[in-house]
C-alpha cells in the first residue's frame, strides 16, 4: 500500500529540528531518519504521522567518534557506517560483526543506529549491544539534554523512556577493555530476517579465568537485557564447554519469555540456551 | 496536506523536473512520473528488493525513500547500466549464465550486485553470497544469480 498523506518539515539545524518536534509531537509529528522501519509501517498504514520532520539535513548528526572512554554516535548514523572499524578498540571488530546480522546490505546504507534504539523493535541487535554494554542515551527536546541508562531507556516492546517531544541525538558506548572478548550469536527463519533470540557477550581474563563477563540476551523478551545470573556462574571460571553450558541454561531459566503464534515459552528458551552457548563459543579465538 | 512541491530528480545524468507529494514513494516517483519502468514495485515495504537502485554509490530499497528526499542526488537505475547497445558486465554475466527466468527481481538484483561491487570490489565469495540474500527471486533458486555475480565479479576487479 501507499503511506497516508503528511507534512514534512526539513530542518537544517538540531535547534530548528528540536523546536519543530515540540511543536508537532502533539500532532502526530514524528522524527524520520533513515526510515527502513518507520516507511514500512507507514506503508501499511499501521503508522499515519501528519507531520514527519525528516532529520537527514541536519548538520552535525552523523558524528562517529571516540573521545578514549566511548564512542558516540550520532542521530543519523547509519549501520553501514560500521561495516569498517568505528574505533580503534575491541568495540570497533564488536559492531561491525554485529552489524553483519542487520536486516539486508541496502538496508544498512539507509537505517540508523540510534533509529533502531528509539523505534526498539526487541529483535534489534543494536538495542541488545546497547542494553549489554550499558549504552548511554542522549535524548535532547527544546526543555534541554538528559541523559538515559539503557537498562532505564528500554521500557518493553516498541516502548522507549523517549518523551514525546526528545529526540535520541546521540549514543555513547563505553570502550571496552584492550584485551575483552566478545562472541555474538543470533537465530532466524531466515538471513536477514528479525532474530527470535540473539546473545551478545563480552568478558577478560586475566589469571586463565573469565572477568567482568557481560551476557546480554534479546529477541526472547519485551526488551533486551544482561542477564546477571549468567553472567555470575561465568566469572572466576576458566572458558570451557561446561561453564558455557551451565551459564547458557541459567540463562535460558531466567527469562520470561515471549510467545507468539510460531513460538511458545518453551521453544524460546531452547533458542536463549543455543544463542548463548553460541555467543560464548564463537567468542574464542 | 497533500500539497505537491516541485522537485528534480537526477536519473542516469538525466534531470526530470516533476512535482510529488511528500507521500510519493521515489519508486513510484521513478516509474510514474519519471517514466522509467525498468525498476520494479514487488512488495513495496523493503523485503524483497525489486526496486533497489544506487543512490550517491550506495545501493538503497526506493521502495522506503521518498522521492522529496532523493532531490540532489545522482540516481542510477538500470536503465543506466548498459553502454548503448553494450551490456555492463553484469547484464551479460547474468544472460551467459542463465541468471534470470522471468525477470522480475533482475533490475533489483543488477544495481545491488553493481553498487556494492563498485564500492567492495574485493568482497568474498562469502560475503557476496550474503549481500545477495538481501533481495527474492522466485524463479531461478538463486545458484545461478550467484555464479553470474562471481563471475562479474572477477571481470569487474580487472
Amino acid at each position: 500500500m501507499k503511506p497516508a498523506p503528511f507534512v514534512r518539515h526539513v530542518p537544517r539545524t538540531l535547534d530548528e529540528a528540536l523546536g519543530l518536534l515540540s511543536q508537532l509531537a502533539g500532532q502526530e509529528g514524528r522524527i524520520l531518519a533513515g526510515g527502513q522501519s518507520l516507511v514500512p509501517i507507514m506503508a501499511f498504514r499501521l503508522a499515519k504521522p501528519a507531520h514527519l520532520i525528516d532529520i537527514n539535513e541536519v548538520a552535525g548528526l552523523d558524528r562517529l567518534e571516540s573521545d578514549g572512554k566511548a564512542l558516540s554516535i550520532g542521530a543519523r548514523v547509519r549501520h553501514g557506517a560500521f561495516h569498517k572499524l568505528a574505533v580503534d578498540n575491541p568495540l570497533g571488530a564488536l559492531l561491525t560483526f554485529v552489524a553483519r546480522h542487520i536486516a539486508h546490505y541496502p538496508i544498512r546504507m539507509r537505517g540508523t543506529f540510534c533509529g533502531s534504539l528509539a523505534h526498539a523493535d526487541p529483535a534489534s541487535e543494536w538495542c541488545l549491544t546497547a542494553a549489554t554494554l550499558d549504552a548511554t542515551m542522549v535524548a535532547k527536546s527544546s526543555r534541554g539534554t538528559r541523559e538515559i541508562a539503557a537498562r532505564d531507556f528500554f521500557e518493553g516492546i516498541m516502548s522507549t523512556a523517549l518523551a514525546e517531544d526528545e529526540l535520541l541525538a546521540e549514543v555513547r558506548l563505553p570502550l571496552l577493555a584492550p584485551d575483552a572478548k566478545f562472541g555474538f550469536n543470533e537465530f532466524s527463519r531466515r538471513a536477514g530476517d528479525f532474530a527470535m533470540a540473539s546473545s551478545l557477550v563480552t568478558y577478560r581474563i586475566v589469571g586463565g579465568k573469565m572477568t567482568d563477563t557481560r551476557v546480554g540476551v534479546g529477541g526472547a523478551e519485551a526488551a533486551p537485557r544482561r542477564i546477571t545470573e549468567a553472567e555470575a556462574t561465568l566469572n572466576g571460571q576458566t572458558p570451557n564447554d561446561a561453564a558455557f553450558r551451565e551459564a547458557a541454561r541459567v540463562a535460558s531459566d531466567a527469562l520470561d519469555p515471549l510467545e507468539d503464534h510460531q513460538t511458545n515459552a518453551e521453544y524460546r528458551r531452547d533458542l536463549v540456551r543455543a544463542v548463548v552457548r553460541r555467543a560464548l563459543e564463537n567468542s574464542l579465538p | 496536506m497533500t500539497h505537491k512541491s516541485a522537485i528534480t530528480l537526477t536519473i542516469n545524468n538525466r534531470d526530470h523536473a516533476i512535482a510529488v507529494e511528500p507521500r510519493r514513494t521515489l519508486v513510484d516517483a521513478i516509474r510514474e512520473d519519471c517514466g522509467q519502468t525498468g525498476t520494479h514495485i514487488g512488495c513495496e515495504h523493503g523485503i524483497c528488493g525489486a526496486c533497489t537502485v544506487i543512490i550517491d554509490n550506495e545501493p538503497v530499497r526506493s521502495c522506503l525513500m521518498f522521492a522529496v528526499q532523493a532531490e540532489g542526488k545522482k540516481i542510477r537505475t538500470v536503465e543506466g547500466l548498459a553502454d548503448g547497445e553494450t551490456l555492463h558486465v553484469m547484464q551479460q554475466a547474468f544472460m551467459d549464465h542463465h541468471g534470470l527466468q522471468c525477470g522480475f527481481c533482475t533490475p533489483g538484483f543488477l544495481m545491488l550486485a553493481v553498487g556494492v561491487l563498485e564500492r567492495e570490489p574485493d568482497i568474498s565469495d562469502d560475503d557476496l553470497l550474503d549481500v545477495l540474500s538481501s533481495n527474492l527471486c522466485r524463479c531461478t533458486g538463486y545458484q545461478n544469480i550467484i555464479k553470474a555475480v562471481r563471475a562479474a565479479a572477477q571481470k569487474m576487479r580487472k
